[in-house]
């Protein structure tokens, strides 16, 4: 289906599935039951979700097909999200051509950058894509503040032309990202039960970006485009002596992925109209490849499930503070309840950042392969089980 | 007039003349082999011609253009391909894939962003791909990786690779090198097999006489930098020059 | 005039901590060919040593001092330091006020320490990986060592202020017949860079170690085949890269005050400068470190920001992407590492 085999469609289907139901998936928990801080069904986050998944499934078509490292991909995701707001100050709060700005923005961004850092490879590349992120975050924090607004970001004001649009609305207020009239922000609650489920426009317009982006991954992974940028990761001699020259290759392949951090940035803003400059700082650009390697560099669902799982379990982590640890080990004897907070307790609150350190040296040691490998193994570890116990089933009767 | 003209190549690393006054000529359709001791200058030689090096002196003519200057992909894009030392292959993809990206280079050029269309649409390419597999005796192990494969079976898909291209010209670099006799052997047959059924020129640099003068219908030794002598093969057999340098003065 | 030589001052201080932060990394990357993203964290954890020990000094107990009273009548509680009370008030005193530079003493072992674990618990183990591993593990590790940091200390910066006698300002241009006032500490910090320097580059060149270990640099195999046990020397390498590193964050506590993020600011830094000055090469980093800590400082003057504003943000980094471009191996990188 869709020009997909098997096996794909079955993938994309599941990531469609899973973003469509999403409300419903994340939401396990009735709203009064004490497990009700687990769910994960608000408009925001998930629209968090998607929007790093995309941002995510970019960076993995550099760096999982090609092996080259970028540390310097949020640059292209803040100029995605300036380049939106500026349509909304300018043109009008219509999301989509702030969408399509942002990724030919960042597009042309990537391709200027890309152009100059990949005449290097390895750490070289490495540390001039850094260079330019970095760059270009003090020079959004500081010299472009006409542009950018500084250190406050930038933001919609009252007297913004808006020749398309409206420059305020009749109430005197801003007015809302909208998409041809449908309000980003109009969010549509649900009662079951003791379950509430909140479907909100954003969130769906993201997730049809996000299968949209996903689907496009899918076909560049199996194109003989992606097959040539995976033979850049693995000889570039052979490569360039069988007569292709790797650079439009790579270049090609860090535009693109610069695209989808730029649309990742887009709907960013087209989300909550701001911009700043703290999106393009570098540690913003590892947190991408955290998620990225965390799921499964090089596979085409991993970025998806890094990108979830970090934000999922950062938004989780954060809400447990000591109460809440004291309150589920309080079956415990005093002085061990005690002991046991206080040794998970620098790992949750703040400690997120800890948790993930860890986290991501455990993966990049024992398992490079990510999510992906891990529940592989898993798998297998499973089917060989079934298999020894089917082989003894088989050999217990002739015996 | 070859169809490889080296004329006066000279090329110096810092105090060491490494080549001096290279002149070489490949016949078109002949198997030419380039011989040795140690140190003669043959691999700094290969890399002139495919664009590693850029000699300090010279021209070198592939059918009357020149290669000097040109990278590695233009010059594999005019014809040449070449086979190295230990099989360069692309390790992390399947032997098919291997296949398929020599027969997407010759189809598309050095860079075509085909970046939607299936790989399993481009039936020609797949043919193709499928056919010089069959060819090389590996149909079967299309599916593995290719770094899973044996020595002597990464020297075939290398070879293979090179010849999905359609090469007018063909280099081996010590292709036998660490090889078992019976893989040797295999690939002197098909080496052979290539030279007669295919409409190619073949340079081989090497060590292992055996190869030499079971392939070869041309011979130049090299020395020090500079070529020596170059003859049919009975007659560098018994030619003394060639012994003292090369073979050595019991041999 | 008086001007240009205060902005070249300024620059050596910060260049100061660049070259030592580069020197540790370029030792790294030389010997044991591992790119080290948390060389910035042990700059931190040396930083760190010095507010501990400070904050050890300042371990104090509580009397009632029956002479004195609050403003309600009540005998007013005093905090004595413990070691005013075995050393006495002056000895005591003294010690307090220069534990930043006493904490050198303290953080030489530890440094050396943390550096012998990571080396031995994890870098060892990534020798054979891709580089893009190790940038990743070390990536990694440096958000783990900040976070504890953060656990332990707080996310404010502590202030750390120098010994009272070093806190002051000189004139350095009254020699000269000209005025240049110049914080003493920073005349300091560039003295024991150099010192520090001084002493690396001594060691390497004058002790059979050091020569094994330039051995080592310039062709790791050959020395191996020679049966000299390079990678024992090579975690001794670890060690005094990460003491170096250590020492240069100890001593710039008073410059500025430490916080958890000070490393990977520092870091990123670093790394252009080890670039400019070239990958492996030791001269090229500290070369590389003083130049661009003087640009940087020229950058942030009045008219060069008012010719091309924020030039002060930027400056280093265009310089490396020019570099990069320009002269790929940097100012004193040697031909063939990491050319590619």
């Amino acid at each position: 289906m869709f020009g997909l085999d098997k096996r794909d469609t079955t993938l994309l289907l599941i990531v469609a599935g899973l973003t469509i139901f999403a409300p419903f998936i994340l939401n396990p928990f009735p709203t009064d039951s004490g497990l009700a801080q687990f769910n994960a069904g608000y408009p925001d986050l998930m629209q968090r979700f998607v929007i790093f998944g995309i941002f995510a499934i970019g960076f993995n078509i550099l760096f999982g097909l090609t092996g080259y490292l970028s540390f310097g991909h949020a640059a292209f995701l803040g100029v995605g999200s300036y380049s939106a707001v500026w349509m909304f100050k300018l043109l009008s709060m219509n999301v989509l051509p702030a969408i399509i700005l942002s990724v030919i923005i960042a597009g042309l961004f990537a391709l200027v950058i890309g152009y100059v850092s990949l005449r290097r490879s390895g750490i070289y590349f490495s540390i001039l894509t850094l260079a330019f992120a970095q760059m270009s975050f003090s020079l959004a924090y500081s010299v472009l503040t006409p542009i950018t607004n500084g250190e406050t970001g930038l933001q919609l004001t009252l007297d913004d032309p808006r020749v398309l649009g409206q420059t305020a609305t009749a109430d005197g207020s801003i007015p809302v990202t909208n998409l041809f009239g449908l309000e980003m922000r109009g969010t549509y609650e649900m009662a079951m039960g003791p379950w509430a489920f909140q479907f909100n426009m954003g969130y769906y317009l993201c997730a049809l970006v996000l299968i949209a982006a996903f689907y496009l991954s899918i076909r560049i992974f199996r194109s003989p485009f992606g097959m040539m940028l995976r033979a850049v990761k693995s000889n570039q001699q052979r490569m360039n002596y069988t007569g292709l020259n790797s650079k439009p290759y790579t270049l090609a392949a860090f535009v693109i992925s610069g695209m989808y951090a730029g649309l990742a940035g887009g709907l960013m803003a087209s989300m909550d109209p701001l911009a700043g400059a703290e999106r393009m700082q570098w540690t913003a650009s590892g947190e991408v490849v955290l998620m990225t390697i965390l799921g499964g560099a090089g596979t085409l669902i991993g970025p998806v499930l890094g990108a979830g799982f970090i934000k999922y379990f950062e938004n989780i982590f954060s809400k447990i503070n000591s109460n809440v640890l004291h309150s589920w080990f309080s079956f415990l004897p005093d002085g061990l309840e005690d002991f046991i907070v206080f040794i998970i307790y620098p790992f949750i609150g703040k400690g997120w950042h800890l948790t993930l350190g860890i986290l991501f040296m455990l993966v990049v040691i024992y398992l490079p392969g990510g999510l992906v490998e891990g529940g592989q193994r898993i798998g297998g570890w499973f089917k060989g089980r079934k298999k020894s116990d089917a082989r003894q089933s088989e050999t217990n009767p002739a015996e | 007039m070859g169809i490889l003209e080296v004329k006066n190549v000279g090329k110096r690393f810092g105090g060491l003349q490494a080549l001096s006054d290279v002149n070489l000529s490949v016949k078109e359709n002949s198997v030419h082999a380039i011989i040795g001791p140690n140190g003669a200058g043959k691999s700094t030689l290969l890399n002139c011609l495919v664009g590693k090096l850029i000699p300090d002196t010279g021209s070198v003519m592939f059918d009357g253009q020149s290669v000097l200057g040109r990278a590695p992909y233009e010059i594999n894009q005019m014809g040449i391909s070449r086979v190295f030392q230990t099989p360069e292959i692309f390790g992390d993809l399947t032997v098919l894939e291997n296949m398929m990206i020599p027969c997407l280079a010759k189809r598309d050029g050095a860079f075509e962003l085909n970046a939607i269309a299936s790989v399993l649409s481009q039936k020609d390419i797949m043919d193709k791909a499928e056919h010089m597999l069959e060819e090389m005796n590996m149909a079967d192990k299309r599916h593995m990786h290719a770094a899973s494969l044996s020595r002597g079976d990464k020297r075939r898909l290398e070879i293979g690779m090179c010849l999905s291209q359609e090469p007018r010209l063909l280099l081996l670099d010590e292709p036998t090198a660490g090889m078992a006799r019976a893989d040797t052997n295999n690939t002197i047959d098909l080496l052979k097999q290539i030279s007669e059924e295919r409409n190619i020129t073949i340079a081989i640099i090497e060590h292992d006489m055996h190869v030499v003068f079971s392939l070869a219908n041309r011979i130049t030794v090299l020395a020090q930098g500079t070529p020596l002598v170059e003859d049919d093969p009975e007659n560098i057999r018994g030619n003394p020059k060639v012994r003292e340098a090369y073979l050595g003065e019991t041999a | 005039m008086d001007a240009f030589l205060l902005q070249i001052l300024n620059g050596l201080d910060k260049g100061s901590a660049y070259a030592l932060i580069a020197l540790g990394l370029t030792l790294i990357f030389g010997t044991l060919g591992v790119v080290n993203f948390a060389h910035g964290a042990l700059f931190m954890i040396g930083a760190f040593c010095a507010v501990t020990l400070q904050k050890i000094f300042s371990l104090s107990f509580e009397t009632v001092d029956p002479d004195k009273t609050d403003f309600l009548g009540n005998p007013l509680k005093v905090k004595t330091p413990y070691v005013e009370s075995w050393f006495g008030p002056d000895l005591g005193g003294a010690i307090i006020d220069w534990s930043v530079p006493l904490a050198i003493l303290f953080a030489i072992p530890i440094m050396i320490a943390v550096g012998f674990i990571m080396e031995r618990g994890l870098i060892k183990h990534f020798y054979k990986r891709p580089h893009a591993d190790q940038i990743l593990v070390t990536f990694g590790l440096a958000i783990v060592l900040q976070e504890v940091i953060k656990y332990f200390y707080g996310a404010n910066p502590i202030p750390t202020p120098a010994p009272d006698a070093l806190n002051g300002v000189a004139n350095l241009g009254a020699v000269i017949g000209m005025d240049i006032i110049y914080p003493v500490w920073r005349i300091v910090y560039f003295c024991f860079a150099c010192l520090i320097i001084g002493a690396v580059f001594a060691f390497l060149q004058f002790t059979t170690f050091g020569m094994v270990v330039r051995a080592g640099m310039a062709d790791r195999e050959t020395v191996g085949l020679l049966g000299i046990n390079i990678d024992r020397r090579f975690t001794i390498m670890f060690g005094i890269a990460a003491a170096v590193a250590g020492l240069a964050g100890v001593m710039y506590t008073p410059i500025n005050s430490p916080n958890y993020h000070m490393g990977m600011d520092f870091l990123v830094l670093s790394f252009v400068v080890v670039v400019v000055g070239g990958m492996g090469s030791l001269p090229g980093a500290v070369l590389a470190g003083f130049v661009l800590g003087v640009l940087e400082s020229f950058a942030s003057m009045e008219w060069a920001i008012s010719l091309i504003p924020g030039i002060n943000q930027i400056i280093i980094y265009l310089v490396a992407i020019v570099i990069l471009l320009v002269r790929p191996r940097g100012l004193m990188g040697r031909k063939g590492v990491m050319e590619d």
